[in-house]
């Protein structure tokens, strides 16, 4: 096993060595790599959560009624316009015309109504149904139109059509897209070797402007000592989500890399198991909170890439609330909070995921809670060990967890989600929430939703993650920011 | 079999003239004694983090550097002796205790099909690769350092079994055996009383490699996350977190690299020391 480090050292110096070989100049490239952390188990956006799988397809191979601009704006897509009834009801979306599956088959209205049926049924895998909870009917009024009719108005209609997991797919060929996926994006599938790489290939047949590449190539490169020499020795062109951020300051060093720093939606929480003694009890809950150093644990394990976060949202949302003042560092106090709920020789179980946020951040959280007088018993585990152990299972005290789905406050309302809060005054909020269209009543009641679960100290919020990313500093045109899930390659480019 | 003082005596003079037993002494000496010392003094507190210190190189503060969490790695490598020198002394306890009497009872019934079962059930075990089952146990049990040396201990069993049996199943032949068989002894006491004495010598030269063996191995099971857990220091794991720091703080590498080779080349050398020292041909060849 030394002998694998000491390669990796080899490996690394030798792609130190490379950088100072001058690149001989090519023409504009038409192909592009990209570098991504985790392999989706699937390919079909509307059957699996794993965040990997919108990371290969989103806006690639798959488009929806609505998408998301790299700013998060709601922008139109299958759908040209759509126009909203007065009592926000009935929304009636014009298509585009023209528009053909990747198989050649026509995509109209009827596909429309197909995939929102399909996820809306009770025999839906859709992993966020909620999205289209309060759809009462789909209705075909000719192949460019559809009208929607909800039950209630809800405000965020066009932005949860916008998900990846909203996305239009084809009768003939949904059953099959989690292996051979069939939509109507810029990029049709190409091939998928299993334990390397997806490949996209151009789809000549694209409805709107054409994409600049004509094949894109997804590597699942977990190991960050392996990222970091593929992008050195340029079989990488880009790595939207670096896993190793203490990498970031050599390629930033280097002109042939450009370093993108940009906001995701991944709020990193320590998650408590709320229905386990004694975190059900709430002083026991804050103690914990106070306890953490969460400027220690940005600089700690992520090199300085993170914002700190008082509650479960994003801080570049305009109805973001600073609370971080509410559970401030204080040991102090956290020591005094687990006096007063009568708990001593507390051990906790820690159980961490395989990225380095949760990894390196668990460390220095368990050396934390030590100093309060609280022992942890850490387990890393692998994803799906802590899918199914953690998430499904709910056999854990603490773990540390990046929610990276945009506005997902409405997790807390789930009885059944992995920390167990479901708060019926919580619950009452997210209900009035998705009845609320008028603007500022929304925001009055998300800071209200964002203050509840800071009030009752549901989990330890630590920081938004950053998406620090590396690319090819001739490789324009990627995503900034994250707000959803993506890699979107649609306006990817390379310069001459 | 005692041996006379003077025997002793010129054993001792003998290992000191011997520079590959000098020079391995010296060494696993050295890692023992900073692992009892790590007991009572380190630098700093092994588990304490300072994020504002982290990643600086080797000064007179931090002897060895810090690592990517600040903490003092002159001190990690002194407790990650402890680990180190505690789990291999203890797996290869195990391996002794228990493969020991199996190969001398398998010795004593040679021929037998206890001996088949026993000896055939040992080389399933040595067949499987041992770093493979190591992995499997602490997946099965989870990581920390009581499966580490059970799923080593667990390998260093055949070894010892093996060795045991073949080095009494040559003095089985021997005359004084067959004099205490005349005499009426049994199996087993003949096996604790005669063979055991006997093959002391071999046993603690094997024991000496698979010390090392089984300090590399906790390296590695520690290496891939299922070693001694945090906040536990361990070499290998050091390791492991110096990985994707190598170009930016290579001592993060380097101490706890050589920690893991100076002290494997020691115990080897040491073995390979007492392997001469106590083959009665070289003896004689020598003296």
């Amino acid at each position: 096993m030394t002998g694998k480090s000491i390669a990796a050292a080899a490996i690394s110096l030798l792609a130190l060595s490379v950088a100072f070989v001058p690149a001989p100049a090519f023409a504009a490239r038409t192909d592009a790599s990209i570098g991504m952390q985790l392999e989706p188990p699937n390919l079909d956006p509307t059957g699996g959560a794993a965040a990997a799988i919108d990371e290969v397809v989103y806006a690639n191979l798959f488009e929806g009624l609505t998408r998301f601009g790299s700013d998060g704006a709601v922008l139109p897509a299958l759908a040209e316009s759509w126009d909203i009834s007065e009592d926000g009801l009935v929304y009636t979306f014009h298509l585009h015309t023209g528009v053909k599956f990747h198989d050649g088959s026509a995509f109209d209205a009827e596909d429309v109504k197909f995939s929102l049926d399909r996820a809306r049924a009770d025999e839906s895998t859709n992993a966020q149904k909620a999205l289209f909870a309060d759809i009462a009917s789909v209705e075909v009024v000719d192949p460019a139109t559809v009208k929607v009719t909800l039950s209630k108005p809800n405000g965020s209609f066009l932005f949860n059509m916008a998900w990846g997991d909203a996305v239009i797919v084809a009768p003939e060929t949904a059953a099959d897209n989690a292996s051979k996926p069939v939509g109507t994006g810029p990029f049709s599938f190409g091939q998928w070797v299993k334990g390397d790489r997806v490949e996209l290939e151009r789809n000549p047949d694209y409805w709107g402007e054409p994409v600049k590449l004509e094949k894109v190539t997804f590597k699942f490169i977990s190991d960050p000592t392996a990222a970091f020499a593929a992008m050195m020795a340029g079989d990488l062109d880009a790595y939207p989500a670096f896993p190793a951020p203490e990498n970031l300051s050599q390629f930033a060093a280097d002109p042939r890399f450009e370093v993108i720093i940009g906001s995701t939606e991944g709020e990193t929480i320590l998650a408590m198991n709320n229905k386990k003694p004694p975190l059900d009890n709430i002083k026991v809950r804050q103690a914990i909170a106070h306890a953490i150093d969460r400027q220690a644990i940005i600089d700690g394990a992520l090199f300085g890439y993170g914002t700190p976060i008082g509650t479960h949202f994003a801080p570049h949302n305009p109805a973001y609330v600073d609370l971080t003042a509410q559970s401030a560092y204080d040991p102090e106090q956290s020591k005094a909070l687990l006096a007063e709920a009568g708990v001593s020789d507390l051990t906790l179980s820690l159980k961490l995921p395989p990225p380095s946020y949760a990894r390196r951040g668990g460390e220095i959280i368990a050396a934390q809670l030590r100093e309060v007088g609280i022992n942890t018993e850490i387990t890393n585990v692998e994803w799906a060990q802590w899918l199914e152990d953690v998430f499904k299972g709910k056999n854990f005290d603490l773990t540390i967890v990046s929610h990276t789905e945009p506005m997902d406050i409405g997790i807390y309302a789930r009885d059944d989600y992995y920390f167990q809060y479901g708060d019926p005054d919580f619950k009452a909020i997210m209900a009035d929430l998705a009845n609320a269209t008028d603007p500022d009543k929304r925001t009055e009641l998300l800071q209200a939703a964002q203050k509840k679960i800071a009030d009752d100290y549901v989990n330890a919020y630590l920081f938004q993650l950053a998406r620090a990313g590396v690319a090819n500093a001739k490789l324009k045109g990627l995503w900034t920011n994250s707000p959803t899930p993506a890699n979107d390659m649609t306006g990817v480019y390379w310069e001459e | 079999m005692s041996r006379s003082v003077a025997g002793e005596i010129s054993l001792l003079r003998m290992a000191l003239g011997h520079p590959a037993f000098v020079v391995g002494f010296a060494l696993s000496a050295l890692f023992v004694a900073l692992a009892l010392l790590s007991f009572v003094w380190t630098p700093y507190d092994p588990t304490k983090l300072a994020i504002a210190d982290k990643l600086q190189v080797p000064s007179l503060a931090h002897w060895f550097g810090t690592d990517h969490f600040g903490r003092d790695m002159f001190s990690m490598i002194m407790v990650g002796a402890r680990v180190s020198i505690a789990v291999a002394f203890v797996a290869v306890g195990i391996g002794i205790g228990l493969g020991v009497p199996l190969g001398l009872y398998a010795a004593a019934r040679r021929g037998s099909l206890v001996d088949e079962i026993i000896m055939r059930g040992n080389d399933l075990v040595f067949a499987f690769p041992s770093l493979l089952l190591a992995i499997m146990i602490t997946a099965v049990f989870g990581p920390g350092a009581i499966n580490a040396i059970i799923a080593i201990g667990i390998f260093n069993v055949p070894v010892f079994a093996r060795l045991a049996r073949g080095a009494a199943l040559a003095l089985w032949t021997r005359d004084f055996i067959l004099a205490a068989r005349v005499a009426g002894k049994g199996k087993v006491r003949i096996s604790a009383e005669h063979i055991l004495p006997n093959i002391a010598n071999l046993l603690i030269v094997q024991g000496t490699i698979q010390f090392s063996l089984a300090i590399l191995a906790e390296a590695a099971l520690a290496y891939v996350g299922l070693g001694a857990q945090p906040p536990l220091p361990s070499w290998g794991r050091m390791l492991a977190d110096a990985q994707t720091l190598i170009s930016l703080a290579p001592h993060m590498a380097l101490f706890p690299g050589f920690a893991i080779i100076v002290t494997v080349l020691g115990l080897n050398l040491m073995g390979d020391g007492l392997r001469d020292l106590f083959d009665p041909k070289l003896r004689r060849g020598r003296s």
